[in-house]
């Protein structure tokens, strides 16, 4: 794992979309003065006539995308996860999940991993708002590679959805042939003493996690869920009837996420035990990336130690 | 337009504030006045103006009305109705259990609604969408949007309206139905706009201020942003809340309250009376 090649999610969207433009007339790209930073730059760059910059009015741009879908066009808004998801949370509720338009919402700099900005650019509840809204679909992937084909297959699902992605390079560690289906998590390690189910790049620490545990003695099952809604059930429930524990991982308020929708399906489905791993009822602070995520226990060894802890139980 | 054809107009705009007194009497609920204000630019607009057709009401290539101000919804509908967008009998299910005529515009619900609106100043913002789709392909159509001048006091508003001067989208025109009357009372004690026209100047639209009850002006106006070209066009029409209805008119209170039976009676008296008065001409 040393050597391993390390990019954005964020970056895998700016290629992802150069090559959907490549394939199909009627993608359009918005943004709101971030084009660098979202990595919509690339789409520009390509196709400087369907790449419309609102300037910073993102409730007017999620309107905006909304006219454009109705007209046949698909068009991928984009912003920061905390002016997507929560500054326009209203637009895109009642303009795109209401009237449920052809539009895809992707937000990059979604969680604690914007680091040194701090809590106003810190956005870890954009999943919660954007699971309240019915219909609205949600991914979340964990590498370069797996946002690139969720934005192809987030263009070939007619409706809303709403991508998160990281500002921070992270390990790819999907390879080229990964094929991503919207609604399916993926086994990455199996075990049967506990199971952990991240989401993001908290993916990859969960990996490094089942690892750890593995060479200590500790059977993991470590699952990858780059769909938050519609949440892939029967995957949980079969973590949970294999290992009878669940961990989930995100870097997002335990408030609404990915923890409490995998609770919500077990608690009604197969009452199991979970712990969740995610940020508490707080704000974050300036830091760098790893160091703030470390200090909210978004990590692998918390993960090891959370796990060695709920099966010693 | 020939005396007659204004003559014909003015008989409908009638039957739409009719279908307005009607659907919100049968709800009991809605919202009367700001839908008499705006009966008039609604009767012009899709008996006159729009490119549409009852019988296609999705066609890629026809012209599009967003209701901004989605409250007044029972004015749109009682145009749609009389258009032939659907049976005029159904206006009196508006607000009811099972009906397809949702409280606000429901674009997936209602034929002939282009956009669901309902929450102030995001329908402009999709009108702006719309057109700059439109142009983007080639698209000969235009669009039209309706806001209450309450609803500028919203700050999308002028987030749009920088957004459709930026991008010239000169096959839109924004309309503002300044009744000036809010929920509150008179807009200029709530919050004011004024003055709404050098405002929307400012943005850089090229603004004409109307008598939006006068079928010539509007004809005019409406003319005018046709063949303006480089720029959108704001239409701001001078209107009094609830015309039409003599109770009604320029009273806040009939914001959003329905008429009862004995006001109900009424209003159908007083405008069948103009009806009969301009059939009779």
């Amino acid at each position: 794992m040393a050597d391993i090649i390390r990019k954005a999610t964020r970056e895998g969207y700016g290629r992802g979309l150069k090559e959907l433009g490549a394939e199909f007339d009627n993608v359009v790209v918005l943004d709101a003065d971030l084009a660098g930073s979202t990595k919509t730059g690339v789409f520009k760059k390509a196709f400087p006539d369907r790449h419309f910059n609102c300037g910073i009015a993102e409730a007017n741009m999620m309107c905006v995308a909304a006219g454009l879908a109705t007209t046949g066009l698909v068009a991928f808004a984009s912003s920061f996860a905390m002016f997507a998801a929560e500054r326009a949370f209203e637009q895109v509720r009642n303009s795109i999940g209401y009237p449920r338009l052809n539009v895809k919402i992707c937000a990059s700099h979604g969680g604690m991993s914007v680091g040194e900005d701090g809590a106003s650019h810190q956005c870890c509840e954009d999943i919660a708002l954007m699971r309240s809204i019915p219909g609205m679909t949600i991914l979340s992937p964990a590498d370069e590679v797996e946002a690139r084909k969720a934005v192809r297959a987030a263009y070939l699902q007619p409706g809303p959805v709403y991508m998160r992605l990281g500002r921070l390079a992270v390990p790819v560690f999907h390879s080229e042939d990964y094929e991503f289906v919207i609604g399916k998590g993926e086994i990455l390690q199996d075990g049967a003493q506990v199971a952990i189910i991240a989401t993001g790049l908290m993916v990859y620490e969960a990996m490094k996690a089942g690892e750890a545990l593995r060479e200590q003695g500790v059977d993991a099952m470590v699952i990858n869920m780059p769909t938050i809604k519609p949440l892939d059930e029967e995957l949980v429930l079969h973590a949970a009837k294999k290992s009878g524990k669940i961990v989930t991982c995100e870097e997002h308020s335990t408030i609404g996420g990915l923890g409490e929708a995998v609770c919500s399906t077990l608690s009604e489905r197969y009452p199991t035990r979970v712990r969740r791993i995610g940020v508490p009822d707080q704000f974050g602070h300036s830091a760098p990336a790893w160091e703030v995520l470390a200090d909210f226990g978004l990590c692998a060894e918390n993960i090891v130690k959370v796990c060695k802890e709920f099966i010693a139980e | 337009m020939t005396p007659q054809e204004k003559r014909q107009l003015e008989i409908m705009a009638c039957k739409v504030r009719m279908g307005i007194l009607t659907g919100t009497y049968s709800a009991k609920c809605g919202h009367p006045g700001g839908s008499l204000s705006a009966a008039d630019i609604f009767t012009y607009l899709y008996f006159r103006e729009l490119n549409v057709d009852p019988a296609a009401p999705k066609d890629p290539a026809r012209d599009r009305f967003v209701l901004s101000k989605g409250h007044t919804a029972p004015g749109l509908y009682a145009a749609l109705a009389n258009r032939g967008f659907f049976p005029v009998e159904d206006l009196t299910t508006l607000r009811k259990d099972g009906s397809y005529l949702q409280g606000h515009p429901n674009m997936d619900s209602v034929p002939g609604v282009d956009m669901s609106t309902g929450s102030l100043g995001q329908g402009v913002s999709c009108a702006c969408g719309m057109a700059l789709g439109l142009k983007h392909q080639g698209i000969p159509a235009r669009v039209y949007t309706l806001l209450g001048d309450g609803e500028i006091q919203e700050g999308q508003v002028w987030e749009a309206c920088m957004f459709a001067a930026h991008y010239k989208l000169d096959n839109l025109v924004i309309m503002v139905d300044n009744n000036g009357l809010q929920i509150d009372g008179w807009i200029q004690d709530v919050m004011s706009p004024y003055p709404i026209g050098e405002k929307l100047a400012a943005f850089g639209l090229a603004v004409q201020e109307i008598d939006g009850h006068d079928f010539d002006q509007i004809e005019a106006a409406l003319n005018t942003a046709r063949a303006t070209k480089g720029k959108p066009s704001a239409i701001v029409l001078k209107t009094v809340k609830g015309k039409g209805v003599s109770y009604m008119e320029d009273v806040a209170d009939w914001h959003g309250k329905a008429p009862n039976e004995a006001e109900y009676r009424q209003g159908m008296e007083e405008l069948e009376a103009a009806l009969r008065e301009l059939e009779a001409q």
